[in-house]
């Protein structure tokens, strides 16, 4: 294949991903975060300690996060026909990226927030802090170079899942690898997609480590 | 000062159990902390006092008894009405526990900015407590870069913005150097005498207690087995606790000599300097040294000395006063 006839392919795969992937993780954070939050603080040594409630969303966590998310695509299907309107295609598979990736996030933000030393959020408290001040103020704040880190091998991974994405009818680099390269024995589409997605990968690290490196004030 | 004391343990004890075994932790204290006064509580590691200092703002909750703020008590009060009281006692730590992520003058704004303080006022006081710790110039620097005595100053800044009338000291010298904790001892000294805060500081140096300390309370085991006016505790040390601090042997382990001696007490805050071969040279005594145990550590003289009493009194009185004009504590023993 030339590359008059690759460039727009990679460009549209490109764009595909992205339009996968970028919603995906944002709406992932939007129900990971609080659930992190939530893991941490009401911990057998949280600010609001309800062991309870932090062992059943601990089990709910671990159980969605061991299904592996080919299964729960397919799994899925009705459920996404009822909330996306459509079971398959690049819009749709945003759902099942959500389903698989919020518990992973709320792990990562649960490990970025536990690092927060318990000594500081003591200070907090002893200046007669609120939980919510707490939260806000302290945890997140001090946190927020791991969470950006974390934010970064998140968006990586599901750009990973994006890859499969084909096997739901969905676009993007990965589905192009294998749809029009592999299966087509078009090895040239596959490698080319393939180093795009590299490249993308690529890109989206060392975005986060920079960002991370810039706003961490702790050494020096 | 008032009558009402400032804070009033009452009865504390706390209990720390998990299924194996159990701590106590705190076992039954009792002691009044009043307005202005710098109240000290050393004992050994493990006596209980970050427990008990914790128990105050609240941090730990004990098993039973009270704590009076201005007789109100701080373990029956709301959530809300604690947060208020927490605002009234700030806190200093041995390891600073400064927000990592916030400039120096956003740490201290921090206590502002949970109270909705102004922004305009906010930083006029920012910038006075940055005058009155001595830190105008690292107003934009992070903790990390600054030395622990700065940070502490710090830590003593955040503590003081929201205007306490109580600061609640754990081991707030312990991680510095000697000069740096001579340096934040006397800051401490200045904003009690200067603000009129009253301060409750805990320590395991006894010469912390000596230096700045108006009264004291000694834990030993969870207990307060010691406590009133600094000078009279540690002249007439009675527990054993005590004497293991102030470095002295207990009196039971001393062999009666059979004539009278005196005890030279160093707690620390004499210098390290050869007091005793000076002792002979400028009093003219010739003086018979018994036993000794002195340490040095980090720069400071620990320990005692026993010496044979001069037979004449004149002899007793400049041995005395050299001794005490050099810091070190003389007490009779073994009297006849
Ligand atoms: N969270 C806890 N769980 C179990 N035991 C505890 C806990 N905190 C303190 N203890 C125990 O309570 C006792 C008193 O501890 P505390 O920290 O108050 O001592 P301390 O006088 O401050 O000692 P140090 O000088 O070493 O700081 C110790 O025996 C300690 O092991
Ligand atoms: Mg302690």
């Amino acid at each position: 294949m030339s590359w008059d006839q690759l460039w727009p392919l990679i460009l549209e795969g490109t764009w595909d991903t992205l339009y996968m992937t970028i919603p995906a993780t944002i709406l992932s954070y939007l129900v990971g975060m609080p659930l992190g939050i939530i893991m941490v603080v009401t911990a057998k040594d949280g600010i609001r300690p309800k062991p309870t409630l932090n062992a059943i969303l601990g089990v709910i966590i671990n159980f969605l996060r061991s299904i592996p998310f080919i299964i729960l695509l397919a799994m899925l299907f009705p459920v996404t026909r009822l909330v996306m309107g459509k079971a398959i295609g690049t819009t749709a598979i945003i759902f099942p990226l959500v389903i698989s990736a919020f518990p992973y996030v709320a792990r990562m933000v649960e490990s970025s927030i536990r690092e927060v030393d318990k000594g500081v959020i003591e200070a907090a408290q002893s200046l007669g802090s609120t939980d919510f001040q707490i939260i806000g103020k302290v945890m997140i704040r001090e946190a927020l170079p791991s969470l950006v880190n974390g934010a970064a091998i998140v968006t990586v991974a599901i750009l990973g899942y994006t890859a499969m994405a084909s096997a739901a009818g969905g676009g993007g680099l990965g589905s192009i690898a294998i749809t029009k390269g592999l299966n087509l024995r078009k090895m040239d589409v596959m490698y080319t997609a393939s180093i795009a997605l590299v490249l993308l990968v690529q890109l989206i690290t060392l975005a986060g480590n920079y960002l991370t490196k810039k706003i961490n004030h702790r050494k020096r | 000062m008032s009558s009402v004391p400032l804070i009033q343990v009452n009865n504390l004890s706390k209990i720390f159990a998990d299924a194996d075994n159990k701590v106590i932790a705190l076992n039954d204290i009792s002691l009044k902390v009043n307005e202005g006064e710098i109240y000290g509580i050393v004992g050994m590691s493990g006596a209980g006092k970050s427990t008990l200092i914790r128990c105050i703002n609240r941090l730990d909750i004990p098993n039973q008894g009270e704590i009076l703020y201005r007789g109100q008590d701080i373990l029956r009060m709301n959530k809300k009405t604690l947060l208020q009281t927490r605002r009234k006692m700030g806190m200093i730590f041995q390891q600073f526990n400064l927000f990592m992520q916030r400039t120096i003058a956003e740490n201290i704004m921090y206590p502002l900015e949970i109270t909705r303080v102004p922004a305009k006022e906010a930083k006029e006081r920012v910038k006075k407590l940055l005058d009155i710790v001595g830190l105008q110039d690292k107003a934009d620097a992070y903790p990390a870069q600054l030395s622990g005595g700065q940070r502490q100053r710090v830590g003593i800044a955040r503590a003081l913005a929201c205007e306490p009338d109580l600061l609640l000291c754990d081991e707030a010298t312990s991680a510095l150097d000697p000069m740096t904790t001579q340096s934040i001892l006397s800051l401490l000294q200045d904003i009690n005498q200067r603000l009129g805060i009253t301060i409750l500081l805990i320590t395991h140096e006894m010469a912390v207690i000596r230096q700045i300390c108006h009264r004291v309370a000694i834990l030993d085991g969870g207990k307060v087995v010691e406590e009133g006016d600094v000078d009279e505790v540690f002249l007439n040390t009675k527990s054993e606790a005590g004497k293991r601090l102030f470095g002295v042997l207990p009196e039971t382990e001393m062999e009666d000599l059979g004539y009278p001696t005196l005890r030279i007490v160093f707690d620390g805050a004499a210098a390290e300097k050869p007091i005793i071969s000076r002792l002979s040279k400028e009093t003219g005594v010739n003086v018979n040294i018994l036993s000794a145990n002195i340490n040095h550590l980090q720069g400071k003289t620990y320990g005692q000395l026993i010496i044979q009493k001069p037979e004449d009194e004149n002899e007793v009185k400049a041995v005395t006063d050299f001794l005490l004009e050099e810091g070190v504590t003389v007490k009779e023993v073994n009297k006849q």
